[in-house]
């Protein structure tokens, strides 16, 4: 077998010895791949990016909802009366549970002096902190007492303080109006949006009804997620007297469901958005194609020399091959780097993570190799049945 | 196989070649027989168009025969294909060509290490050799030059010496002085002569009765048949073998 270290070298002398036609036939796979990293690394960022804002809510907290979601559009949350105290009651008599809260919601206006938003305002019950790890930044949660007597406090988030207090304002023992009731401001929650008073309250002042628009289950650990779900699934089941599942008047979501379902997502994305990349690989390897088969005619009499000195076919074959894999295999290369450095100020300026995966570079370079013996073929073929007498003498 | 008393290292037995273009056919040899033993200086000489380009194709393995036998060192190779004679050519023949004897942009010792290359000779042993024979041709110290940055008359010794390299049976020269000056080409003649007093055997195909002066021999080729196997120059040599 001849010697591969040695075609490398010859293959690089050749390269290098037509610099520019070398680069620009090479920007064709760098643009490719590059592109390609790009996309990959951006949809792999993403994708991480939403899982941590998922993990954020607590990878242990499942959430019923009423209603046949399953059945998809049309239903709107909140307009089901099939959860209720006793669900709430019987799930954390459960085991494994930690704590669950009922909660009720609906969207309400809430102003203070002239500001004024729209908000969804939640009444929940008093373990539903703990459920959600709520972490305050002024005052405290609801007191439990509150919960259940129809008191008029409420836990505003952060950001919503801001938008109607101006920044940094301190609002405990502050009163806004909420549905035109005066409330008065508890604690105020981190990096948070919400509106959360008492389910009471909720119930009976703001909303008028008793049932609940989602329940919060907090599971002890997050090892057992799934047959915590099938328990809590099978005792609503039983609860709400329905034999076949399918038929099932609530859903139960985790935020593995949710991190699946999103990322299944974004992974469609970046596999069409990379499909459309790879395109731009493909008019690289034709670019590729066309330069070696210039190359070729060019280099007629060479490939009758070294045929009349003993070159075989494969010899001929080999060494443009090996000319083609590392034109595509330096443009891979580049193209990674590139492909890297776009995506660190892409993902910057997206605000999500910088991911780079070793997959996607192998995968990378695995293409550009490929694309570069696929379009290299025909050409070193061309090459290596020239016939010798034809290629010394041709002019 | 027969052997013959001679054991001539060259035999074209009633070799034919005809050329097909379209509807055209052109038989280029019409029926040749050619023996040339080892040891042997001979010159194949003939006018353009008599056959001798097509002679030296064959003989060189280049190409295969119409019709006939070509025994190269008692082997008829008249029937083999591509790589076979690609690999006769590797082992077999040193060629020194009328032009572009080298590879353009590399250097003298990498053109000379080439056929050791698809010998499958390892880097070192190719390296060795190549120097070896870079000496014989008094180039040794021209070795990392590029061949395009050397003289007409260096380009064709370097030739010699690739063609040197693998010890082969013949060492065959096509016009090997058409390009070049004449004390330039004299002086290339006489490399061979000398290399052929040291055991080569040397097939030069010219068509200039000077340079086949330097041969022990001549083959004159005329329409495509052998006019001459012995055949004397008109002029008097001036070159003498002693």
């Amino acid at each position: 077998m001849i010697d591969i270290k040695e075609l490398i070298i010859l293959a690089l002398t050749e390269l290098k010895s037509n610099l520019a036609r070398t680069m620009l036939t090479m920007l064709g796979i760098v643009i490719g791949i590059g592109s390609v990293i790009t996309i990959m690394s951006l949809g792999e960022g993403s994708t991480q990016s939403i899982v941590d804002q998922i993990s954020t809510f607590g990878t242990n907290v499942i959430t019923v909802s009423p209603g046949r979601a399953r059945r998809g559009p049309g239903m709107t949350g909140g307009t089901f009366d099939t959860l209720v105290k006793e669900d709430t009651t019987a799930i954390l008599e459960l085991p494994n549970i930690e704590a669950v809260s009922g909660i009720v919601s609906g969207q309400k206006n809430l102003v203070f002096e002239e500001n004024s938003t729209s908000s969804s305002i939640n009444g929940v019950e008093y373990d539903y902190a703990q459920i959600q790890s709520l972490e305050f930044s002024q005052g405290d949660f609801l007191n439990q007492s509150s919960i259940y007597s129809m008191t008029r406090s409420v836990v505003l988030g952060d950001e919503l303080v801001e938008d109607l207090f101006g920044q940094g304002a301190m609002v405990v023992g502050q009163k806004i109006r909420i549905d035109g009731k005066t409330f008065k401001i508890v604690g105020v929650i981190k990096d948070s949006s919400s509106v959360i008073i008492p389910i009471s309250t909720a119930q009976k002042i703001l909303f008028g009804h008793d049932y609940y628009s989602s329940i919060s289950v907090r599971v002890i650990d997050n090892q057992i997620m799934e047959q915590t779900l099938t328990n809590i699934e099978n005792l609503l089941l039983e609860r709400h007297e329905i034999s076949d599942p399918d038929n099932a008047d609530f859903d139960l979501r985790s935020p593995q469901q949710m991190i699946e379902s999103m990322s299944s997502v974004t992974g469609v994305l970046t596999t069409v958005l990379s499909g459309i990349a790879a395109i731009s690989l493909l008019v690289g390897g034709i670019g590729i194609m066309n330069i070696m088969l210039v190359t070729v005619t060019e280099r007629t009499k060479d490939i009758g020399l070294l045929k009349a000195i003993g070159a075989k076919r494969k010899d001929i074959l080999s060494q443009f091959l090996i000319e083609s894999l590392v034109l595509t295999l330096f443009g891979g290369i580049f193209g990674v780097i590139i492909g890297a450095v776009l995506t660190y100020f892409a993902s910057t300026a997206m605000g999500i993570h910088f991911i780079v995966s070793l997959k996607s570079i192998l995968l990378a370079v695995g293409v550009s190799a490929a694309v570069g013996l696929l379009f290299g073929w025909y050409p070193a073929k061309k090459a290596s049945e020239l016939n010798p007498i034809d290629a010394l003498r041709y002019e | 196989m027969k052997k013959n008393k001679n054991n001539p290292i060259i035999k074209f037995e009633q070799i034919t070649k005809t050329y097909i273009t379209g509807p055209v056919k052109y038989q280029a040899l019409k029926g040749i027989d050619i023996k040339i033993n080892k040891g042997e200086f001979v010159a194949i000489i003939g006018h353009s168009g008599s056959g001798k380009s097509t002679i030296m194709n064959l003989m060189g393995a280049l190409d295969s025969p119409t019709s006939g036998k070509y025994f190269l060192n008692g082997k008829n190779i008249s029937h083999y294909n591509p790589d076979e004679l690609a690999e006769i050519r590797n082992k077999q023949i040193g060629f020194i060509f009328q032009s572009y004897n080298l590879l353009p942009r590399t250097t003298v010792l990498k053109n000379v290490e080439r056929p050791m290359l698809y010998a499958g000779y390892p880097e070192e042993k190719r390296k060795k050799r190549a120097m070896e024979v870079l000496k014989i041709v008094g180039l040794a110290d021209k070795a990392s030059n590029l061949s395009n940055h050397i003289s007409g008359g260096q380009i064709q010794r370097v030739a010699i010496a690739r063609a040197l390299t693998m010890n082969p049976s013949i060492i065959l020269a096509d016009e090997p002085t058409g390009n070049l000056d004449t004390k330039t080409a004299h002086e290339v003649m006489k490399f061979l002569v000398q290399l052929n007093k040291k055991g080569s055997t040397v097939v030069v195909i010219t068509h200039e009765d000077d340079i086949a002066a330097f041969a022990k021999r001549i083959i004159k080729i005329t329409d495509g048949l052998v006019e001459s196997r012995d055949y004397k120059l008109k002029t008097a040599s001036f070159i003498t073998h002693d």
